[in-house]
């Protein structure tokens, strides 16, 4: 144990999310050495990001207004929507330049254990965006875990019935592994995303 | 660095770092463990979806100072791969392994909760029975492992022979009417009926059962299990029921 200060910076460095406690002292002595004004530097961006950043009122994304670049931008796709679980999987799917529509960030995925039901994921704003019609398709791209397929299997019967083009990203093989390396689920999903090949 | 190999069912996964994982195991011989799977949360891990809740596995470790290492894991049956495919169940299944957390130590054999847990998954797995039963069924049978065996016959006090209309949590179950404290429950007597095939297992009985008693046994099991565990199951308000 440090004395107060140090130790204050230490316990809330410790609190992120994959900073443990070697980490969280190694960093805290990384800032006690640091130039003052980078640290003043850190701490603005800090601030500012809690003061600025706020969730998109359509998609739940961050934003920096009300809504966020993608809601906002007039050449995307109003017909599909891309169900993700956190900001960072959009910017994942961005990067790929595959998709034209917007998304809706549900928050997490479910897991009891953890306690995180439905009514703590963005479902009901979800439901809210498709009432007008306008929405045809969407594509459930929740992460490829048994958390996330589960998800995936409530939101499908969530919107059952509605007349809408429901999909599921594909969980296949990892590009660049061996196939006797796959275990037995993700070759099963393969198999069934299979895809036909131009002759 | 001692290696030791285990078969284990999933309990819970939580995120350690970038791309790890700590993973809570019931192991067959040696009771709950922690340990950690390196990248797994990478799309590349050779582990793929065999460290994921619910699933049945062949696993070899090393023992570390804090946690063990996974070095090598097969799956023996993909039971949670099946049950994230039908909510109901995978609520079910949330309970389960929440409870099943619950009653059992780092450490400490627990051969009968493990082989409970297993059978209750591989029904959830198999859709052989409402998911809700299966998990009602499980609860009774781990509280009664676990030296909490309610009764739902004989009188819990005096063993004085039942039916008996009167049941009360905190004295252990059905109770006569000599026994039968103020502000005890009167479930309907099928309830009794259904809680006991349940706990036995007569699953004749408990598939023929009607909704109404489900629920009211349901209601009973959940609070039995309460009362046992100080903490509250969180899972359990999440369950789905038919
Ligand atoms: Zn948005
Ligand atoms: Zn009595």
């Amino acid at each position: 144990m440090y004395e107060g200060v140090v130790q204050d910076l230490i316990d809330e460095l410790g609190r992120l999310p994959g900073v443990g406690p070697k980490s969280a002292q190694r960093i805290a002595f990384h800032v006690l050495q640091s130039d003052s004004v980078d640290v003043a530097r850190l701490a603005d961006a800090l601030t500012q990001v809690k003061l600025r950043v706020k969730f998109c009122t359509i998609c739940g994304n961050v934003a920096e207004g009300d809504t966020c670049r993608i809601c906002a931008d007039p050449r995307r796709d109003l017909a599909s929507i891309c169900v993700v679980e956190e900001p960072k999987d959009v910017v994942a799917i961005e990067r790929t330049r595959e998709f034209r529509g917007r998304y809706h960030v549900l928050g997490g995925a479910i897991s009891p254990i953890d306690g995180i039901g439905p009514s703590d994921l963005r479902f009901t704003e979800l439901m809210t965006r498709l009432a007008d019609g306008v929405v045809t398709e969407i594509i459930i791209a929740t992460d490829p875990n048994l958390e996330g397929e589960a998800t995936a299997t409530y939101l499908s019967r969530l919107l059952k019935d509605m007349g809408i083009r429901v999909t599921r990203l594909a969980s296949g093989l990892p590009v660049g592994g061996d196939l006797e390396y796959a275990d037995e689920v993700t070759l099963g999903r393969a198999f069934e995303g299979r895809r036909l090949l131009d002759a | 660095m001692p290696l030791y190999r285990d078969e284990a069912i999933v309990l819970r996964t939580q995120k350690l770092g970038e791309a790890d994982r700590i993973v809570t195991l019931l192991t067959r011989t040696r009771g709950k463990v922690r340990v950690v799977g390196k990248g797994v949360r990478r799309t590349k891990s050779r582990f793929g979806s065999r460290l994921e809740p619910g699933m049945h596995i062949d696993l070899q470790c090393y023992e570390g100072r804090n946690l063990d290492t996974v070095t090598q894991v097969e799956t023996l049956d993909a039971w949670g791969d099946t049950i994230s495919r039908d909510y109901p169940a995978y609520t079910a299944q949330g309970a389960i392994v929440e409870t099943c957390d619950r009653l059992t130590e780092e450490h400490a054999p627990a051969i009968q909760q493990y082989l409970l847990l297993g059978g209750a998954l591989r029904s959830l797995a198999g859709a052989e029975h409402d998911p809700g039963l299966v998990l009602d069924a499980y609860l009774l049978r781990a509280l009664a492992v676990a030296g909490w065996a309610p009764s739902f016959h004989d009188c819990a006090r005096c063993g004085d022979p039942g039916p008996h209309r009167g049941f009360n949590i905190q004295a252990g179950g059905a109770v006569c009417s000599v026994c039968r404290p103020p502000g005890s429950a009167a479930p309907a007597p099928e309830t009794l009926v259904l809680l006991a095939a349940l706990l036995t297992g007569d699953w004749v009985i408990a598939d023929a059962s009607a909704d109404r008693h489900r629920r009211e046994g349901n209601g009973l099991v959940s609070a039995f299990l309460q009362w046992h565990l100080e903490k509250q199951v969180r899972s359990l308000r999440m369950v789905e029921r038919v």
